[in-house]
């Protein structure tokens, strides 16, 4: 028989490594298993780190995490061919503590923030996979690596093992994840010095800018690019539906190249370097895909639960949420020396109670609604530009008139009822 | 038998940027690794300990952060770690530093005796492999380099056989315990570590000696101080031209290359036929 632990957890990511680290700090014996060469390695983010979450687990971290710039400006573009309609806060006050969130690049945050769970008194182990989880009697008693004499026991397994979480499908938690509850994500780190990014981002050296963009960034599919300083390079990325894709014939690094040449992307890419390629899924199922999540001796956090906003993308901070939620749940689980499924289901309940739970809940219907219904990428952006173009073209004629022929531009195509039956649906999926 | 292995942690050398101003190692540019020479040198002690009982310790001189390459040693079976480490060893160059690890070597030989050293060839962030035969002179053992293949180790006669590596083929010596080896990669392959190996190398803390544990220093032959070596002139080495790659199906392949082979070598050609 291997070493025994209170708590193994598999997966060195926002989930897992939050989650050792509340459990190590609570005194618990936590073993954290990575298959990466380090924690972060194969990691993929657009990079927004949301401080709230983050500060929960490691106060005031923005003194000594590797983070890349705290963001001051958040750009939406809504773009067509050869135009776009843009909204943007700028505020300043994000660029001084306590600060609202941050750009980071994975390889590095991920290997910090587990080095700190390493000071709590975790051990992390690399290049291991865990192959699955050791069954007795209907119990996840610990789990099987790949290496020789790889099992390792304890009380609790938390499976913090990302999007595709085959540990999980293999407890028969749930199944394959279908083409539309996953986006498909790519993304490249182009260097650029710092002074070109202040200048063409119009920010200085400790202040970051994020742009999301809709419309013909995905050429009409459902999904986003997006556009986010670091300190001396960017992370350009597109992702949609793997539904979408597969629908369209579309290839990802085709859809990012067709990003990257965009002629309202393209000034900002000037003389990148590209760095790094990375792909990686995104669950975008939302709430109704989310699996069971507790069984007896086992708990699931992070994107292995699909817990994602695709409509804030907001990934990392619900996953560090859950880790931390799944700890304290496993700490009192200690206490009372139960970790059957009963006492486990703690953490659901505090989940479903938490901003997690309820932002599932309230967006429970977006992305299904969207894919069902193209039109709202695919038809009202370019009218939302040819709107724009029409209105702010000095042509002679009164404002008065352009008014009108904008609203019936709007309604020409569809009629007057699709329209507002499509502004109604999306009120109600938003709401 | 109780085996010391010395080690390094080193910039890895495969991915690390060169300062094109200064031509020095931009250091922060790459991940420090276990010098990979160094890993089959653990491997082979820990495959000897396999067949004639006994302990592997590791010894290192390096800054803290070089425990995670004691650790790492950890992971393929070292039983301990030492890690010298003090701001006095810092700019030593290959005399310096075998006279520090030397010094450790005669404190470990106090409490444990030493029956065998090992060491890497070289280390892939200076390739000079001095280190280790400086330390075996030292320490009056025979050093013995490039070594590709320990047998008949005697542990009741003190003696050994290895085999070198040498420029066509091998050549067989024997030796005497202890003796002094440093290893090629071709010794061993660096076996998969088991998990209970990983377990223990995450939770280990090796010893840190500074230059005040050791006994009968002398300061002057430390650090920068007992480094002779002069640094005349750095630069690149110069970019190999790359291979060329030839594709197709193996019969395009096979006449590619005797084509090639025709015109360089002049084979089949009146040129050719008087050599
Ligand atoms: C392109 C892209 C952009 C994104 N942008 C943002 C953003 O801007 N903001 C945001 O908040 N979120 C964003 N997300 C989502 C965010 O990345 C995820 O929600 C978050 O990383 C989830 O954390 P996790 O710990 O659950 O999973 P992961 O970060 O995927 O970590 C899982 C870890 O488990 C390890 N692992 C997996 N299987 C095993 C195994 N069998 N054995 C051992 N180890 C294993 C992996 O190597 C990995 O380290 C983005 C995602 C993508 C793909």
């Amino acid at each position: 028989m291997g070493d025994r632990f209170d708590v193994i957890v598999v997966g060195a990511g926002p989930a897992g490594t939050s989650c050792a680290y509340t459990a190590a700090k609570s005194g618990l014996n936590v073993l954290l298993i990575e298959r990466g060469e380090y924690p972060g390695s194969k990691n993929v983010m657009g990079g927004i780190l949301y401080r709230k979450q983050m500060e929960e687990i490691i106060p005031e971290f923005w003194k000594e995490a590797p983070l890349e710039r705290p963001v001051v400006e958040q750009r939406f573009w809504f773009m067509d061919r050869e135009s776009m309609v843009t909204s943007s806060y700028k505020g300043l006050e994000w660029g001084r503590e306590p600060y609202n969130n941050f750009t980071v690049l994975r390889a590095k945050f991920d290997q910090w923030f587990a080095s700190k769970a390493v000071e709590q008194g975790a051990l992390l182990i690399n290049e291991t996979v865990v192959t699955e989880c050791i069954v007795e009697d209907g119990r996840v008693v610990g789990v099987r690596t790949d290496r020789p004499d790889g099992d390792v026991y304890a009380d609790v397994v938390v499976l913090a093992d990302g999007v595709n979480s085959l540990l999980g499908k293999s407890l028969g938690f749930h199944k394959e994840w279908k083409p539309d509850e996953v986006a498909l994500t790519v993304m490249e780190v182009m260097n650029l010095p710092k002074k070109t990014i202040n200048e063409r981002f119009n920010v200085e050296d400790n202040q970051g800018v994020s742009i999301e963009i809709f419309g013909d960034s995905t050429q009409g599919l459902l999904g986003t690019a997006f556009l986010y300083t670091n300190k001396d390079s960017l992370n350009i990325g597109v992702g949609t539906t793997l539904s979408g894709m597969i629908k369209k014939k579309l290839k990802p690094y085709h859809l990012l190249e067709y990003v990257k040449t965009h002629p309202m992307v393209k000034p900002y890419l000037e003389g990148g370097e590209t760095a790094e390629y990375l792909a990686h899924l995104i669950p975008e199922g939302g709430y109704k895909s989310v699996p069971r999540l507790v069984g007896d001796g086992v708990v699931i956090v992070g994107d292995a639960a699909q817990f994602v906003n695709a409509i804030h993308r907001e990934g990392s901070n619900m996953a560090m949420s859950s880790g931390k939620m799944a700890a304290e749940a496993i700490v009192r689980a200690k206490e009372i020396g139960d970790f059957t499924e009963r006492t486990l289901d703690h953490y659901r309940k505090e989940l479903y109670r938490s901003f997690v739970g309820k932002d599932l809940k309230k967006y429970k219907d977006v992305t299904h609604t969207f894919e069902d219904h193209p039109q709202y990428m695919a038809d009202y952006i370019p009218m939302l530009n040819k709107a724009a173009n029409k209105f702010f073209t000095v042509d002679g004629s009164p404002k008065k008139q352009k008014q009108s022929d904008i609203i019936k531009g709007f309604t020409k195509d569809k009629g007057k009822i699709t329209v507002a039956r499509d502004l109604i649906r999306a009120w109600k999926v938003m709401k | 038998m109780h085996i010391l292995v010395c080690i390094k942690q080193v910039p890895d050398t495969k991915i690390i940027k060169v300062n094109p101003k200064t031509n020095t190692l931009d250091r922060s540019s790459a991940p420090a690794i276990l010098n990979p020479y160094d890993a089959h040198a653990v491997e082979e002690a820990v495959r000897l300990r396999k067949i004639y009982g006994g302990k592997v310790t590791v010894l290192s001189m390096g800054p803290p952060q070089a425990r995670n390459a004691i650790r790492k040693c950890v992971e393929i079976g070292a039983d301990e770690g030492i890690l010298i480490s003090d701001r006095r060893f810092a700019g030593a160059d290959t005399l310096a530093t075998s006279y520090a690890l030397f010094k450790a070597v005669e404190k470990i030989q106090k409490t444990d005796g030493v029956d065998l050293i090992l060491c890497g060839k070289h280390a892939i962030d200076g390739d000079t492999g001095q280190t280790g035969p400086g330390v075996a002179r030292r320490l009056g053992i025979p050093p013995l380099t490039c070594v590709i293949r320990v047998e008949d180790v005697d542990v009741e006669n003190r003696t050994l056989k290895v085999h070198r590596k040498v420029e066509e083929g091998y050549e067989v010596i024997a030796s005497t315990l202890p003796s002094l080896l440093t290893v090629e990669k071709e010794i061993n392959e660096v076996s998969w570590a088991p998990l209970p190996n990983m377990i223990r190398a995450a939770r280990y803390e090796p010893s840190v000696w500074n230059v005040d544990d050791l006994d009968d220093v002398d300061i002057k032959q430390l650090g920068l101080k007992g480094s002779p070596t002069i640094v005349g002139k750095m630069w690149p080495p110069e970019k190999s031209k790359g291979a060329k790659m030839i594709s197709g199906d193996p019969a395009d392949q096979t006449v590619a290359v005797m084509k090639i082979f025709m015109k360089e070598q002049e084979l089949f050609t009146k040129a050719g036929r008087k050599n």
